[in-house]
Formats: structure tokens, C-alpha cells, sequence
């Protein structure tokens, strides 16, 4: 009598399970092994017949400079977007974590941006950096930057993608920073107020350190997400001009459905999933020490 | 709270601040402004130079040719049965699982709730080609199936709700449990509703990401018909770049439902995208 139960117990928790294990087992699962598969071979939706070419796929990604620009660019995003965001959001955390009354309504604008499709806001930039219409291109101007429009610019269309990424990603990170700041203990403030310190030691001795965990978070956050960009780049640049501005999952979207070549787009992403992989244990590592 | 210490110099830094606060809040607002007076601009006069904020006739022309202009109403059809289809199916699966992980024992349980974990740490980009070769041969390219199935189940959804139904007392459950309720009814009946604070965080972490999502619609719809708002808007500007107004009234009305959901649960918002914070 009780094993039936405690069975039957058991193959009702299966049945509970079931939906999900299926879902991550045909869609995440299935498709992980069939990426690292696909990365020694020559396989694509047309090659009904894949060979095994061990480690062809791989050499040739070591070798080619396409990717590797790529990478470069992907690190050029990734290092203009982490630390400009981050301080901007540390700063504008501080900053509306101030009782003034009516402060919460800059706080609704500055995390407006958030909430929108990034693709769709990015069209609206796109025109506001066009040449002929934007408004943003004609006040640049006189700022004496070029007549030709950032994203048509090779050496400004990066740094344009990476100010709609910081633009579009400051409240985020901005309601993560308050967060932290909110769960700083107030005695630590009064301590350090009479010791004596000033406004700018107490950020430096208490703020900072305290938020330590908070911004281990949001840097590797910022990172990872950093290497996985490709919606405001596909709409903005497609990559261009000159290949400036292609990143990493540009470049799986580009070998994977637009040249077909589908074994080695996987190759590239098995690339980036070590990245991000290594980024995540980082990230993991680190806030285990912090709260221990 | 940090405290600065202004002293007597309380005002001005007050003064100081607030107009930092200002002119960072216009930088931030000054897309949606410019998208809304484009939208409303005739033609020639978006393409005058040198261009100007705002308008000198209004005209609310291009809210009305949208729809004539491209499948308008089947983007927003499908955004909505997209965003609304992959929020329900998996609130529901995703709370089936966090029950039992939460209340039912199972041999693999921990392993088992691990795995999932680990699915986190996976980025969509690296399963895509195969995921699109997959819907491809099962022949579901185009549909709402496979724009939903995949993401009918979510690894953040089910831990989030698995620490939500841990932390409701089990006493509940045993005196239910004693008079003879199954566990199914003690899910439905007793867990679901008491946990509608996590359930609504949830609703609206989905239904915005998808809603927003651009990638994925991308690659799982090659038919116009079967376009989302963000990826028929983006493809619609790579071909018709002139046919500014349209395009801009496009953007607007498909930013009017999220940010009018924003605006009336604002709260429940930030929440959501803060409770991403646990994500890692």
C-alpha cells in the first residue's frame, strides 16, 4: 500500500515536470549537442550526407580574420558600453536616491528606454544620425563632427551603436544600483559621519565597498550581454560600413543564414558560448566570495 | 540612502542637481520627441533642411496610411498572440515545475533542478542555427507553434517561482492534504492563488521581453504575414527608407501598449526587470 503511494506520488511529480524537461529537452538540449556536433562537420540544411572533419572547422576560425575583426569589434562595444554605462548608472543612482520631492519622475524617464524593443528604437536613431533628416547629425555638426552621418562614418558608427546601447541600457542598471544603495544599512553612514568623514569618503569608504557585490553583477552582466549585441547593430550598420562595426553574433547570423554555411556558424557559436561560459563561473566565483 | 552632507551650501548642490537631473532627462526623452513630431509632420517638411523638432502643420496622415502600407494589423496580431501565447503556456508549465521542485520528493530532484539552472548560462545565439534547421524539418517555420514552443518553458521562471512557493507556509497544504485534496487541486487551489505577487512580475517579464524580442521572430518568420512588430518595422525600413512619417507612426503605435503597460504598473515593472537581476 504505501509503495503504490509513494510511487504513484513519484509519477506525479513526473507528470508535473514533464511540460518543462520536454520543452528544454527538444529546444535547448537537443540543439546545444547538435551545434557541437555540427562543429566537426560540414553539415547545413542542404548537405543531407555530412562528413567529419575533426577539427577543420575550428582551425579555420583561428584562421580567419573576418572573425577575428569581429571579435575586435564585439571587444571595442563591450569596453565603450561596461565602463561608461556603469559609472553613468552608478552616478545617476546616486543621484535620484536623493530625497527631492518629485524625483520619481525622472526615474520613470531615465528607465523608459528600457522597456521599448531595442530594434525599434534603434530605427529611431538610425534617423536621428542620418545625414539628410536627423536632427541629432545636424546638431553634431556643429559640434564639428563629420557632415557624412556617424553610422555611414567608419570610425563613428561604433561609437554611435554603443551610445544608443548605453542610452537604452542606463535604467537597468540604474535599478540595480539603487537596489544596492537602498540596502546599505543607514548606521554605517552615521558611523562613518562621525568619524567625520565627508561626503566623498563616505562614498569611497562605505558606498563603494558595500556595493561591491552589486557591481560585480551589473559589470558582468553588462559583459555578457555585451558579447550577445546584434539587434541595434542589424538594424543600425548591418554590420558596416566596412565590416566596422560586425560583431560576433552578426557574424553567426551572417554564416548561418545568409551564406548557409550552417556547421561553421556553429563553430563560431560554440566559440562564444566558451566565453560566456567562462564570464558566468567568473561572475559566479566572485559573488560567492563577496557574500561569504 | 548616502547621505551628502551639503552643509550650508544644501541648496545650490540641491539646485545643481536638479538641473543635471533635467538635461539627462531630456537626452533620454528626446528620441521618443523627435518619433512623435516626425510622426505627425508632412513628408516635405521631415525632409527640409536643415531639419527642425517640431512641426509647423500637423497632419495625422501617416497614422492612417500604416495600415494600408504594409500588413500593419498582422504585425500587431501576431506580437500580441506571440507575447500573450509564450507568457501563459509558460507561467503554467514553469509553475507545474517549480511545484515540484518545491513540495513533491523525487529521486534527481536537485540534479534534475541544476540542469535547469544551468540552461541559464546557455545564450540563445549559440542553439539558433540548429533550433532554425529543427522548426525547419518539423516544418513549423512561419507559425505561432514554433515563434511559442520553444520558449514555453523558462529555467529563470521556474527558479523564481520555486523560491516564491517555498516561502509559503506548508501547514496550508497538510490540513488540505488531510481532507483528501489531490495534489493537483492543492497546486491550483491553494499555491497558484496565493502566489499571485510572483505571477504577476513574471506576466510582465515575459510578455515584455517577447513583445520586444527581435531575433528570434527574425529568423523563425520569413512570410510578411507572419511578422512581429519589431522585425516587420526594422525590415519595412531596410526597403522603404523614404516613407519617413509612415514608418515613424509605425514606431509609435507599437510603443503606445507597452509603455501605456508601464505607465499604469510601473511598479511590477521595475520589479520584473530587477528581479533579471537574480538571473546569474
Amino acid at each position: 500500500m504505501n509503495i503504490s503511494i509513494s510511487s504513484r506520488k513519484k509519477a506525479v511529480a513526473y507528470l508535473f515536470l514533464a511540460p518543462s524537461l520536454i520543452v528544454f529537452g527538444v529546444f535547448v538540449f537537443y540543439p546545444i549537442g547538435f551545434a557541437l556536433w555540427a562543429s566537426f562537420t560540414d553539415w547545413s540544411l542542404i548537405n543531407q550526407s555530412p562528413n567529419f572533419l575533426q577539427w577543420a572547422n575550428y582551425s579555420r576560425l583561428l584562421a580567419d580574420s573576418r572573425f577575428w575583426n569581429a571579435v575586435k569589434n564585439t571587444l571595442y562595444y563591450t569596453l565603450g558600453v561596461v565602463p561608461v554605462g556603469t559609472v553613468i548608472s552608478l552616478c545617476v543612482a546616486i543621484a535620484v536616491n536623493q530625497r527631492i520631492r518629485g524625483i520619481e519622475i525622472f526615474r520613470t524617464i531615465y528607465f523608459l528606454p528600457v522597456i521599448t524593443s531595442t530594434a525599434i528604437i534603434a530605427i529611431v536613431w538610425t534617423f536621428l544620425f542620418d545625414p539628410d533628416i536627423g536632427l541629432l547629425a545636424y546638431y553634431l555638426k556643429f559640434l564639428g563632427f563629420t557632415t557624412q552621418g556617424w553610422l555611414r562614418d567608419p570610425n563613428y558608427a561604433m561609437p554611435a551603436v554603443i551610445l544608443v546601447s548605453i542610452w537604452k541600457n542606463m535604467g537597468f542598471n540604474m535599478v540595480i544600483f539603487l537596489a544596492g544603495l537602498q540596502s546599505i544599512s543607514e548606521s554605517l553612514y552615521e558611523a562613518a559621519s562621525i568619524d567625520g568623514a565627508n561626503s566623498w569618503h563616505s562614498f569611497w569608504y562605505v558606498t563603494l565597498p558595500q556595493l561591491r557585490p552589486t557591481l560585480t553583477f551589473v559589470i558582468v552582466m553588462s559583459m555578457i550581454s555585451s558579447f550577445q549585441v546584434f539587434d541595434q547593430v542589424y538594424v543600425m550598420t548591418r554590420g558596416g560600413p566596412l565590416f566596422r562595426t560586425e560583431t560576433v553574433v552578426q557574424y553567426i547570423y551572417h554564416h548561418g543564414f545568409e551564406t548557409f554555411q550552417m556547421s561553421y556558424a556553429s563553430t563560431v557559436a560554440i566559440a562564444l558560448l566558451l566565453v560566456v561560459l567562462i564570464l558566468t563561473i567568473l561572475q559566479l566565483r566572485v559573488l560567492d566570495r563577496d557574500i561569504n | 540612502m548616502v547621505k551628502v552632507n551639503y552643509g550650508s551650501s544644501r541648496s545650490i548642490m540641491r539646485i545643481t542637481l536638479i538641473v543635471f537631473l533635467s538635461f539627462l532627462a531630456v537626452f533620454m526623452l528626446f528620441p521618443f520627441i523627435w518619433l512623435l513630431m516626425t510622426s505627425i509632420k508632412p513628408e516635405a517638411e521631415i525632409v527640409t533642411y536643415p531639419p527642425k523638432l517640431w512641426p509647423t502643420r500637423i497632419t495625422f496622415k501617416a497614422y492612417v496610411d500604416i495600415w494600408k502600407a504594409i500588413p500593419f494589423a498582422r504585425f500587431f496580431v501576431n506580437t500580441v498572440v506571440f507575447a500573450c501565447g509564450v507568457t501563459i503556456i509558460s507561467l503554467l508549465f514553469d509553475s507545474f515545475s517549480a511545484y515540484a521542485f518545491a513540495r513533491l520528493s523525487f529521486p534527481g530532484r536537485d540534479i534534475l533542478f541544476l540542469v535547469i539552472l544551468i540552461t541559464l548560462m546557455i545564450p540563445f545565439q549559440v542553439t539558433m542555427v540548429p533550433l532554425f534547421a529543427l522548426l525547419h524539418k518539423l516544418g513549423w517555420l512561419n507559425t505561432y507553434a514554433a515563434l511559442i514552443i520553444p520558449r514555453a518553458s523558462n529555467a529563470f521562471g521556474i527558479f523564481l517561482l520555486r523560491q516564491f512557493f517555498k516561502g509559503i507556509p506548508i501547514e496550508l497544504e497538510d490540513s488540505a492534504f488531510v481532507d483528501g485534496a489531490s495534489t493537483w487541486c492543492i497546486y491550483w487551489k491553494i499555491i497558484m492563488p496565493l502566489s499571485k505577487p510572483a505571477l504577476a512580475t513574471l506576466t510582465i517579464f515575459h510578455f515584455m521581453y517577447n513583445w520586444n524580442d527581435f531575433l528570434w521572430p527574425l529568423i523563425m518568420t520569413t512570410s510578411m504575414n507572419m511578422r512581429t512588430l519589431p522585425t516587420g518595422l526594422a525590415l519595412f525600413m531596410g526597403k522603404h527608407v523614404v516613407e519617413y512619417a509612415l514608418l515613424m507612426a509605425g514606431v509609435v503605435l507599437s510603443l503606445i501598449p507597452i509603455t501605456a503597460a508601464y505607465l499604469s504598473a510601473q511598479k511590477y515593472f521595475v520589479q520584473g526587470i530587477a528581479m533579471t537581476g537574480l538571473k546569474g
